[in-house]
Parts: structure tokens; sequence; C-alpha cells
């Protein structure tokens, strides 16, 4: 039994959430993989205690057509910086689906 | 206009049903057999046959065909092909007046479709390779009950497949400590665990007390982990009534998603809960118990891909497909071709990957693919690979079987996955690269890397029965 080790669950927040933290690099992989997608860039942010229902705050408005990377890891920093408590996600809205095509939290608060 | 008069007797079929002029109307339902003559019988005779009993015909001429216009109701043979590498069958295309079948009824197609016409003497094997359903038909049926999107809103999961578990052993857990179970599975990091099929409301197990017990795990995993989770509550039952009644209770106590067996449970059965759960807001997960019965000999019986667009016309959100990988029969271009007829709108002809023809869905949405059977931690770069995002990946013994139990072996699997999604977003080679991507991940999740140890040898190897016809010569 000694080898055996108790498992601890957590909070978790959806997709990419059992992995550490991204770094800046990572973060900007993926978003540069939306884009080749097609996919419009958001983000929004909660507290983490209203983190469970479908809506959190959208921080401005979906970046329709954005194609650089810089322009949307920018609002993501100033989004965090206004808000350090709060959980942060990009999201992926693919219109075509009339769906995200992804979404993950980049800043899991302080 | 040519005058009809009547002459009893014995007609050969190609008389009447082989039309190699004939082209097929947008609105018709065509039909791609492979058929097995009986010797002596030549290809064009077996081909009318085969649409003869399929559809308006009957052994001998009765005088009751004059009352009606049978040129507008019969099936037309209409093609014949070579199958490559078999010299002994041969591929029969029929088309189906749409004005055939009733709307909305898969029973009522495949009552003619796959009738009588599969014990019929003058073949000696027949199978249904591929069905185009035109549009005009597509329209009539209700569908999946939500679809893929619907269902991705539902719960919460964007960009990366969905992640399951089959709770065993199969049969002869209490209900207590089978709903510990899927707690542990579902804390640990699953979105879904899942009823095996042959769990209905045996006496060891009653389907009330699994729903309820069931219901407390999933709504605790869910407040734990801020996640949201389901746990599909086989609701496959002796009768309808029983069915419904099941799902009514599922609905009752605030589960998201139940599940049926199609085959078993029957096509009947099966749309009407479809129905039911489009407005009930219940997701629908299907199984396919009895489908290799039907689908695994290569000569007799009904393709798969048949079967899957029958569920889709029929209605659910999942579907089992097999995993290609694990321990289960599945080719991989041809699963990799009925993945595509189960999620896309419009499928294009495709005989690489056995897709006879073009079928459109019009506005129907798409059905998550299944894959179950056999698979563990070292498949996931292949499986990710394989079926993209939009399917169900359930690793019954691969998260049940881990050493340090259910959660660990979830969280193993969920940490695999998303290191998978992750490495793949960034363009990296996950079939070529897996086994760095899984070391690397395994640095951060001690459970990982004991699942990686546990199953490191495990491979299901065998050659497939049912291949696609390719030719060998």
């Amino acid at each position: 039994m000694s080898e055996i080790q108790s498992f601890n669950q957590s909070e978790k927040y959806e997709t990419f959430s059992y992995l550490p933290q991204m770094t800046a690099d990572q973060v900007r992989k993926q978003v540069e993989y939306m884009i080749s997608k097609g996919w419009n860039p958001a983000i929004e942010h909660s507290e983490p205690e209203n983190a469970f229902g479908s809506f959190w705050y959208m921080w401005k408005l979906p970046m329709f057509g954005e194609q650089s990377v810089d322009t949307v890891l920018a609002e993501v920093e100033a989004c965090k910086n206004e808000h350090p408590d709060h959980l942060v996600r990009v999201i992926g809205y693919d219109n075509f689906a009339q769906c995200q095509g992804t979404s993950f939290v980049v800043h899991r608060g302080e | 206009m040519a005058v009809k008069t009547y002459s009893a007797g014995v007609k050969d079929y190609r008389q009447t049903y082989w039309t190699p002029e004939y082209t097929p109307r947008d609105t018709d339902i065509l039909a791609c057999f492979k058929v097995t003559p009986q010797p002596g019988v030549d290809r064009e005779e077996a081909a009318a046959a085969v649409a003869a009993e399929s559809s308006t015909g009957t052994w001998t001429t009765v005088w009751t065909d004059l009352l009606t216009d049978l040129d507008h109701y019969k099936g037309r043979a209409y093609h014949i092909e070579d199958v490559p590498g078999d010299d002994e069958c041969f591929y029969a295309f029929i088309a189906y007046p749409i004005d055939l079948f009733e709307e909305g009824s898969v029973v009522n197609v495949f009552t003619s479709l796959v009738g009588n016409v599969f014990g019929f003497k003058a073949v000696r094997a027949l199978r249904l390779e591929d069905v185009r359903f035109p549009i005009a038909y597509v329209m009539t049926c209700g569908g999946p009950p939500h679809g893929i999107q619907v269902e991705r809103d539902i719960m919460n999961k964007y960009g990366r497949p969905l992640l399951g578990c089959t709770i065993k052993p199969k049969l002869g857990l209490s209900a207590k400590n089978y709903g510990r179970a899927v707690y542990e599975c579902l804390r640990g990091g699953l979105d879904f665990t899942k009823d095996d099929e042959n769990v209905n409301s045996q006496p060891f197990m009653r389907w009330r007390q699994r729903f309820d017990f069931v219901m407390e795990a999933i709504s605790k995993a869910e407040m734990e982990t801020g996640e949201r989770k389901g746990h599909y509550l086989n609701v496959t039952a002796p009768t309808p009534e029983e069915m419904y009644k099941r799902a009514e209770y599922a609905k009752e106590i605030g589960a998201p998603i139940i599940m049926h067996d199609y085959i078993t449970g029957g096509f009947c059965a099966n749309t009407g809960l479809a129905n039911w759960c489009r407005e009930n807001g219940m997701l629908l997960h299907i199984h396919r118990a009895m489908h290799a019965v039907m689908d695994r000999h290569p000569r007799h019986g009904i393709h798969f891909r048949v079967l899957a667009k029958i569920l889709r016309l029929s209605g659910g959100d999942h579907l089992h497909t097999g995993t290609v990988v694990g321990k289960l029969e599945g080719d991989r271009a041809a699963t990799m071709g009925w993945i595509d007829l189960l999620r896309e709108s419009y499928i294009k002809e495709d005989r690489s990957r056995g897709i006879f023809f073009d079928q459109d869905w019009g506005s129907m949405p798409g059905v998550f693919a299944v894959a179950s059977g056999g698979i563990h931690v070292w498949h996931m770069p292949a499986l990710v690979t394989i079926f993209g995002d939009d399917s169900v990946l359930q690793f019954g013994g691969g998260t049940l079987g881990h050493p340090w139990g259910n959660a660990a072996g979830a969280s193993a699997n969920r940490v695999a996955l998303e290191a998978c999604v992750q490495a793949r977003n960034e363009g990296r080679e996950l079939e070529k690269e897996g086994k760095d991507i899984l070391t690397a991940a395994a640095q951060h999740s001690p459970e990982l890397k004991i699942a990686m140890e546990t199953w490191k040898e495990i491979k299901f190897e065998f050659d497939t029965v049912d291949k696609l016809d390719v030719q060998h010569r």
C-alpha cells in the first residue's frame, strides 16, 4: 500500500486546466493555432466563485478577423492587469460551426 | 402510351428491374449491395432480383400489378461494378423512388431494403454496403436530439475531445458501490462515465437506486472540480413504457444525459426516445450492441457505415464507432469514412474510405464519434489524431485499472489528452512524437507516469477481418 498515493482533486477550469499554467510562449502558440483555424479570438474573465456559469464578463468585444497574435496577447495582459484576482480565458469563436472552437483559461487568478 | 395487358406466369426479373439506361433522380434513395450470386445466375438477373425483392416485386406476376403504375414505384438496378479483389461478388446499385417509403421512418426504409431479400435463394450472400439518403428524405427525420455544438455549449467543453469511461465490473456492483466508482472517475477529471450496455435493471442493482447514487456522484464531483459532468444512464428497457419511465426519472433528478442501445432496443424505440430527448433537453448517448453480427462479415449483412447513417437519421448525440487502435475490429480508412458520415454536413463519394455516394445531410446536426474499448494512455496520440476534437474517448480498463484507483486513472487520461491537444495545436506530429509528449507531461503528473508504466507493453495487433475491398492482384 505504501506506494499508492491518494488523489486530491482541486478546482479546475475545463480545457488545459490539468496541465501546469501555460507560459507566455505556450499561450502564444495556442493563439496562433486559433487564428490559423480562422476563429475569432475573444477574452472573458470572471470571479473564481462565479466561474461555473456559462457567462463570464466579456473583455471588450470579440476581436473579429484579428490576425495579430500580439494584439490578442496585449488584450489578455490588459484584462489581467485590470482584474488580477479574476480568471481570464481566451476563446476562439468558430462562426461556421456557430460554436466556440476552443476556450481555455490563461490566467488562474492570484 | 403503351398498353399493358395481364399475362400470368414467371418473368425474368431483368425484364422489369434491370434498367442500365436509368439516371437516378435527386430524390431517389440509392443503395449499393455487394451481391454473391448462386452459381448459374448471371449478374444482371441477380441485381434485378435484389431490386425487385427489396421493392415492389414478388416471384410471379399478379393481376393487381396492373392496378398501379409499377414503373413509378419499382426499385431499379441501374449499375453493376466489379468488387476489387473478389471475383465471386459484384456491386449492384439500386435506385428506389422516394414514394416507396414513409417519411421519417428508418424502420420502414430498412424493412424494405434489408427485408426478405437477404434470405432470397438466388443470392448466396448479400451485403448492403452504403445507402444515399436524398436531402428530401433526410429532412423528414428528426436526427440527433441536440448535436455536437449544442452539447458542447451545455457541457462547457471546447477545443478538445471529451473523456469518458465505462464503469466496471460491468455486472454485479451494488448501486452505492457503483456510484462510488462514478464519483472517483469524475472527480479525477473525466467528463462522462457510462453504464455498461449490459446494465439495465437487474436484481443486483435496480435502475432507480443506480440513478440516485450516480446523480449524487455527479453533483459532488461538479461541486468539487468546478467542471460539468455527466453519466450515461442506460434507459434501454424491456418495453417502451419502461424506457420512458426511466428517462422521465433521469430528467426529474437533473441528469444531463441518458443512453440507449439502438439495435437491440430497436429503431422504433430509438427514434421515439430521440424525439423525447429533443423535447426534454436530454442528451442521448447511443451504444451499438449487436452491430458486429450484421457488419463484420465482408460478404453478408449490413456495413457499419449504413448502421451509422441509420442512427444519425433516427437520432442520437453520441455513437460508438470503434477505436481503430483498441481491442475491437475497425479498419482505419473505413472508420474515418463513417466518422465523417456522422459528423459532417456534406460527404463526398470516396471509395478509398468505402463511401459509395455523396451524402448531403443539410442542416441535420452531427453526432459525436465515441471511441471505446481496450484503449489506454499510450493510444492517446493516435486517438487524438484519428478522431479529432468532436469525439468522446472512453477508457474503461484504462481508467479503472490504474494502480492507484479510478481518480488517479482519470487524471492520467485527462493530462495525457490535454498534453496531446496542446502539442497538436503547436503543430507537432502526435503519432511520431507521442512518446516524448506523454513523457514530458508525466513530469507534472505522477498519475500519468504510473499509467504509462502499467500499460507499456499492451497492444492489440490482430489483422482486421472486414477490410475495404481493394485489388490484391
